[in-house]
């Protein structure tokens, strides 16, 4: 049978999936192993066994210093930041996109102010966020929401523009005012779309927080790795990179799982990822 | 027919699209109870006209009036209107799309109904949902429906508000044609019953003869080799029809199609622009 009809089972397609995150991981032991053979100081490759002690220590052990579980600390720090930053881009795109995508004298107003505003590199704001909020919060929640809004205002209004046109005017047959078309037909329609540009959006949203906590924080996962680079603690860094990249994963998925809960009639025709 | 009988006239309307035209000077008066079937080759502005009736699209100049006065700027609930496709809600089940004017008229704010209100809706669709055969499929989305029960579904919703004109686009374009035949006798008891005035787009020449009362051929007049966008169509045929029976076809379509086909050659100045269809 040709390779194109040939369909791996469940449990092959789970074993497949698993394969090149299993390589990695025995790749990289190899490799670490071999470094600590010539100099058993290595820093820069460090044992599974010490990375997974570096990071009980900081998950289950009170820092010396001021007494509190830095894994944690960090955790909760970033995901509020994070939380806040995309609950005022998701509240700004609907808001603004279904305002621009549905009305057009809105659309000719902003469309091509966003379109511009969208172009500034967002983290050449953060200067300016610094000297105008302080170091504090705000400027970090600011830079996530500069970084993300315009590109998710814009997919909004792009749903929005993408509604069959039938349907708007059926609505309007139906004796559909303005503001219950957008109620129960523009709200309902983009809000998975919504979803999908949320998704997109946590990608750069993780960029803009780490690189603020980087600069200029004094907790956050961000912080914890620019901090400890100084003294080479890749045992401390490469277990927090991956605690990244498992947040980033789960909260993606959870996105996806609330999408297809909620929103059943869109995933019925099929779709992936 | 005298003024008062007239639903619907249109006057000298035309369309232009950019400067090309689409429709030329449409004259048309078409008395209420009527059931128009509009046929025409592809891009010959049917589909335009329709649009006109709904106030979807507006005409470059002419008048339309509805009931004498000058049909309304948008889409009102006194013209009810099935597509061809994306006529009913995705979001929405069967039950919930047909109680959605209702929710709109009575929930100005939200435009939503819950508890006891929403099931009272339901309540009073279940006869509408029995007749199109949409009973067992109440709770399922346009999505899980196949393409009859889908369109089956968009003209019981457009008729909802009770309009007194209802206009369809290809309405059964995409159905086989056993399907077609049940929507046939459907969309027929459905206008003897609530008194409509119906236009209806199609590209089925049988349909045509055996649903209307009236056939209008849309196709141009004039047609210039070297510029065939130089000109618009306007209607050249306006045909008048037996009621139409629900029962077996007494006269075979094709031979009206045929003696139609063979006529516009002597009023063009061109034999190719005879009617394809």
């Amino acid at each position: 049978m040709r390779i194109i009809n040939r369909k791996p089972s469940r449990v092959t397609a789970l074993a497949l999936g698993l394969l090149p995150f299993l390589a990695t991981v025995v790749t990289y032991a190899i490799a670490s192993h071999y470094r600590r053979l010539e100099n058993p100081a290595d820093k820069l490759l460090p044992s599974l066994e010490s990375m997974g002690a570096a990071f009980w220590r900081m998950a289950a052990v009170p820092d010396r210093r001021s007494g509190d579980l830095l894994l944690w600390i960090d955790t909760f720090d970033s995901l509020w930041r994070l939380g806040s930053g995309m609950a005022v881009s998701t509240l700004l795109a609907l808001t603004i996109g279904i305002a621009i995508g549905f009305i057009p004298h809105i659309r000719s107003t902003l469309a091509p102010y966003l379109a511009t505003f969208s172009l500034i590199p967002p983290i050449t704001i953060l200067p300016i966020l610094f000297i105008t909020f302080g170091l504090g919060e705000v400027s970090k929640i600011a830079l996530i929401v500069i970084g993300t809004a315009p590109i998710m205002i814009r997919s909004t209004a792009q749903a929005v523009l993408d509604i069959p046109r039938e349907m708007i005017i059926k609505a309007e047959t139906l004796g559909a005012s303005v503001w219950q078309m957008i109620t129960r037909l523009v709200i309902p329609q983009v809000l998975p779309k919504l979803i999908t540009a949320l998704r997109l959006g946590l990608v750069p949203a993780w960029i803009f927080l780490i690189s603020a906590e980087a600069i200029a924080s004094t907790t956050g996962l961000g912080y914890r790795i620019f901090l400890v680079r100084r003294y080479l603690a890749m045992d401390v860094i490469l277990p927090y990179v991956v605690w990244i990249t498992l947040l980033a994963f789960l909260l993606d998925r959870l996105l996806l799982l609330i999408s297809r809960r909620a929103f059943r009639w869109h995933h019925l025709g099929g779709d992936a990822l | 027919m005298n003024e008062a009988a007239k639903k619907l006239s249109v006057k000298a309307v035309s369309k232009y699209y950019d400067g090309t035209p689409v429709l030329e000077r449409v004259d048309l008066d078409v008395e209420t109870g009527s059931f128009c079937t509009i046929v025409g080759a592809s891009g010959c502005g049917k589909s335009t006209f329709l649009r006109m009736l709904l106030s979807q699209e507006h005409p470059t100049r002419g008048e339309i009036l509805l009931d004498g006065n000058a049909l309304p700027e948008e889409p009102t609930p006194d013209r009810g209107i099935v597509f061809q496709k994306y006529s009913v809600f995705s979001h929405l089940t069967v039950a919930e799309n047909l109680i959605l004017a209702g929710e709109f008229e009575k929930s100005p704010f939200t435009g939503k109904l819950f508890g006891a209100s929403k099931r009272a809706a339901i309540a009073e669709i279940e006869e509408l949902l029995e007749r199109i055969g949409l009973s067992a499929a109440a709770n399922k989305y346009p999505v899980q429906l196949s393409g009859g029960m889908q369109q089956r579904l968009a003209i019981a919703q457009a008729l909802v508000k009770k309009p007194s004109i209802l206009l369809l686009d290809e309405p059964f374009g995409a159905l086989d044609p056993g399907i077609r035949v049940d929507m046939h006798a459907l969309l027929l008891s459905l206008w003897q019953d609530l008194n409509m005035t119906v236009f209806m787009v199609t590209h089925d020449i049988h349909e045509a003869f055996k649903l209307g009362t009236r056939l209008l051929v849309f196709d141009k007049i004039r047609h210039d080799p070297q510029a065939p966008e130089a000109f618009g169509a306007t209607i050249t045929y306006d045909l008048p029809l037996a009621a139409p029976v629900t029962g077996p076809e007494t006269i075979d379509p094709e031979t009206i199609a045929g003696s139609i086909a063979s006529k516009p050659a002597a009023n063009t100045s061109n034999p190719s622009n005879s009617k394809q269809t």
